[in-house]
């Protein structure tokens, strides 16, 4: 690890194929930003992305990276980390990709609670199929297959964290570039599963969940003025529950979190083996005398 | 056919049936004896009808064979379920004070023993131990000395307390006691003993040590029958080596996370059975395209769908030959006995690396659930070596950069293989994906780059094919006009029918097949012989297919999906059966 490395050293030389102005752009700043900022370099970082157009950011990113099956990061990051614990690893994704396809994944990893940390690129629409709704659409949203809505509620990615025993539970927008390179590096630093749902507006297929609608509804819970305790449980809960508003900042925290891969055990990375059977090898045999 | 005793204890699941039957198995193998194992089981917890069986002789036994001569029963079922094959000289031993066999009359001549399993159990100091009872009338009633059952008591007991022990031990001899005092057996049986040393263990549990000896430190997967005990055995024993297992929340999971591991440079693995194959094909292309070293092995059951979830079948050949989209390279291994699971897991992670791809390593219900002796040498260590392949270091990374100093982790190479390296390393950093992709693992759709990667990709299986040893094993005279060819675990059944065809002077040449991809070409050796038969416990001969596509000619066959593993008796009688079919018999049935 080296205490020089920066941003720019986490971008790879292939120029991004998404939409001029996408929100994701700014995800991944803040991403690269953060993993500079914690003093990570491209040959300890393992970044797994997902299937859409987040899917991309490991193309775009220069570190080792596994662009998977959709819907299954999550695991592939769970098994990066757990084999080798000296690396960084984060999980990039979209809301479709994590909320729907892998909900199952991410209610689990939530739970197992591995140190790695999770960024779902929400832009509450599928953008790489060209405009159909995702499972943080509005209710009322009209598109190509809900032209009468989608007659389902949203997900609430958030509460599904806190139910799920969640122990960093934060939300931030991709344009706030400052606050959300703030909240990726404290999800980073946090022992735990650091998970940070990012407002990543669609420009070409949401004209509801805009940047000008986000600038001007969200509310940061890190302002002083605003008095949140993000290690208070209940008080996490009802910012989570409200759902006629937008928040960003780091909602929830369990300061006591440890990773899962240190509660059970792995010290150290799982790479080096002997070049022949372990010297106890007839020690197993013998057991099934 | 060795000179063998057929035992078994059944009743009903929450018995304690396994570990009754465990007990006795171990004790003979404590005492020099070889011992072969089977369960009849269901899918439920409680009730329903479950027996171990245990076939034991001082001769290697690697079959079942369609015969038992003690059965303990515990409920009427037991009897029922095995009429077929007990015969007029097999003793039941049961308690006639359980209500449920208060009228049990032995079939028969059968000789039945009334020993009074619960009440002796108490007399003991729990009826909890009425098994132990009845195992202490099965040792007198089989001429085989109560002592070696202490060892084997001890060894289940032990954490749990000397009184314990010596409770069971009681009981053990006051059942032994009883069949003494009360009865005079007219049939009896004297178990030899030898000074011979046995190890005895299932397939799975082979399949699990080999992984540890391979140096697999990652294990992720989700409970399923009959792949469990693959999990349950590396769980407490990989963390000693500083690995771990994970259960995952289903296979989709257990896969991706699998990958995940070894792409950090962890020898992974995970194992399931044919439901959670299907969950996994998702993910497999994508473990070839991005040329990611790993095992995954089917513990195979009878399908399709949740099919018969405790019974044997062989049905997922072609699934794991040719299941997901598009083209997909892959390695496939079917280890022949409990022996060959332990060697083939590790030859599977030796190739998985090797070649960057991932290995199929299938077993099926009949081994995994089988337990049989052997001597501890079979279990070489000596000669386990292991080899990573293609893995790069910083000292060599410069020559597998491009001129941006990008490393190139899909190069182009003579023999497919392109170098590896381990996150972390520096200069190495990479990405893969599952999209078709140049050198540099970037998406492309260059047409030329296209062809050139799915080329290099098929070239890996070319040098395998050529580089390494993909030979059946082979018994009997090789000069028999009667081949019969078998794959996976019909081994031990077939080399025993091979015995017993001997006797009514049919020669047979058995040729036992290990690989399914790459495989041996048996064109010369069916050349050579009058007759092929090809021997696998599934209805369509997804085998024999293959055999007749490789040598361009047809075969006879012998199919069993009923969901019992093959017997060696009936199987020799299909053999022989086989052999008298006339000739228009030999096209596909």
């Amino acid at each position: 690890m080296s205490s020089d490395t920066r941003f720019i050293d986490f971008k790879s030389d292939k120029q991004p194929t998404w939409c001029p102005g996408c929100g994701d752009f700014g995800t991944m700043n803040g991403m690269m930003k953060a993993l500079a900022n914690t003093g990570n370099d491209p040959d300890n970082t393992f970044v797994v992305a997902g299937i859409g157009c987040s899917g991309k950011i490991g193309t775009y990113m220069h570190s080792y990276a596994l662009h998977g099956v959709h819907g299954r990061a999550l695991p592939v990051g769970t098994g990066v980390k757990i084999a080798n614990p000296e690396l960084e690893v984060m999980v990039a994704g979209g809301d479709g990709d994590g909320y729907s396809i892998g909900a199952g994944h991410f209610v689990h990893a939530v739970r197992r609670n591995v140190d790695m940390t999770y960024i779902v690129m929400d832009n509450r629409i599928y953008g790489l199929t060209k405009g159909q709704f995702s499972p943080t659409s509005r209710e009322d949203f009209e598109t190509s297959t809900s032209p009468d809505g989608t007659n389902q509620q949203p997900i609430n990615p958030l509460a599904l964290a806190l139910a799920s025993g969640g122990t960093f539970i934060a939300q931030s927008f991709s344009s706030d570039s400052q606050r959300h390179a703030e909240i990726v590096q404290e999800a980073i630093e946090h022992d735990g599963f650091g998970f940070v749902n990012v407002y990543s507006p669609c420009v070409t297929f949401n004209d509801v969940d805009t940047y000008d609608y986000f600038r001007d509804t969200i509310v940061d819970v890190g302002d002083e003025d605003f008095e949140h305790d993000r290690t208070d449980y209940d008080a996490a809960k009802e910012l989570i529950l409200d759902r006629n508003k937008e928040y960003q900042g780091v909602i929830y925290q369990n300061e006591s979190s440890v990773g899962y891969e240190k509660r059970e055990g792995v010290e150290a990375p799982m790479t080096e083996i002997p070049e022949g059977a372990p010297e106890d090898a007839m020690d197993l045999v013998r057991e099934f005398y | 056919m060795p000179e063998d005793l057929n035992w078994a204890v059944g009743g009903e699941a929450g018995d304690g049936i396994d570990s009754t039957g465990k007990i006795f198995a171990q004790a003979l193998s404590r005492a020099g004896r070889h011992v072969f194992t089977s369960k009849d089981f269901a899918s439920r917890i409680r009730g329903g009808y479950t027996a171990y069986k245990v076939r034991t002789s001082v001769d290697r036994v690697e079959s079942v064979v369609d015969r038992l001569d003690i059965l303990i029963a515990l409920t009427q079922r037991t009897v029922d379920e095995n009429l077929d094959e007990l015969h007029e000289d097999s003793i039941i031993i049961y308690d006639g004070e359980r209500s449920m066999m208060s009228d049990f009359e032995a079939p028969g001549e059968m000789t039945g023993l009334d020993v009074p399993l619960k009440r002796l159990a108490e007399d003991a100091g729990g009826a909890i131990m009425r098994n132990i009872v009845a195992l202490g009338a099965a040792c007198s009633v089989s001429g085989f000395k109560i002592e070696y059952l202490d060892e084997s008591l001890e060894k289940r007991f032990g954490d749990k307390g000397e009184a314990i022990v010596e409770n069971n031990k009681t009981a053990a001899r006051l059942g032994a006691e009883h069949v003494e005092e009360e009865y005079d057996l007219t049939t009896s049986y004297e178990l030899e003993t030898t000074d011979n040393d046995y190890v005895l263990l299932n397939g799975d549990e082979a399949i699990g040590m080999g992984a540890l000896v391979a140096g697999c430190r990652f294990y992720a997967g989700y409970p399923i029958t009959p792949a469990t005990d693959v999990m349950e055995y590396l769980k407490g024993r990989i963390e000693n080596y500083g690995g771990i297992v994970v259960q995952a929340e289903d296979e989709l999971s257990a896969i991706n996370m699998a990958l995940g591991a070894a792409r950090a440079g962890a020898r992974s693995m995970t194992a399931t059975s044919g439901p959670g194959i299907d969950l996994m094909t998702e993910t497999f292309g994508l473990v070839a395209t991005s040329e990611t070293p790993l095992v995954i092995c089917n513990v195979m059951r009878s399908g399709p769908s949740t099919g018969m979830p405790t019974k044997q079948e062989q049905g997922d050949l072609e699934g794991m030959l040719y299941g997901g989209h598009g083209e997909i390279p892959r390695f496939v291994l079917a280890p022949t006995t409990i022996a060959e699971c332990f060697h083939r897991t590790i030859e599977a992670f030796n190739l998985a690396e090797k070649y960057q791809i991932p290995v199929y390593l299938t077993g099926d219900l009949a081994l995994a659930v089988t337990e049989q002796t052997f001597s501890p040498e079979e279990f070489d260590m000596d000669s386990v070596e292991i080899d990573r392949g293609k893995v790069v270091d910083e000292s060599d990374i410069d020559e597998w950069q491009n001129e941006k100093g990008q490393f190139k982790p899909h190069a182009v190479t003579d023999d497919g293989v392109s170098p590896r390296s381990l996150p972390g390393t520096e200069g190495g950093a990479h990405m893969s994906t599952g999209l078709e992709h140049d050198e540099l693992g970037r998406r492309t759709e260059d047409t030329e780059m296209r062809v050139e990667q799915v080329d290099k990709r098929e070239r890996k299986v070319e040098t395998a094919r050529e580089q390494e040893d993909w030979d059946y094993r082979e018994f009997g005279d090789a000069e028999a006009d009667t081949l019969v060819v078998s794959w996976g675990s019909n081994e031990g059944a077939m080399r025993e029918a091979m015995t017993i065809l001997a006797e009514k002077d049919i020669d047979v040449r058995f040729i036992s097949v290990p690989y399914i991809f790459p495989r041996p070409d048996l064109t010369e050796e069916i050349e050579a012989a009058e007759e092929t038969i090809v021997v696998e416990c599934n209805a369509t001969g997804q085998f024999a297919d293959l055999v007749e596509h490789d040598a361009l000619t047809r075969v006879k066959r012998i199919n069993k999906y009923n969901g019992v593993r093959f017997k060696a008796d009936e199987l020799a009688e299909e053999v022989n059966a086989a052999l008298g079919e006339p000739a228009e018999m030999e096209a596909r049935q």
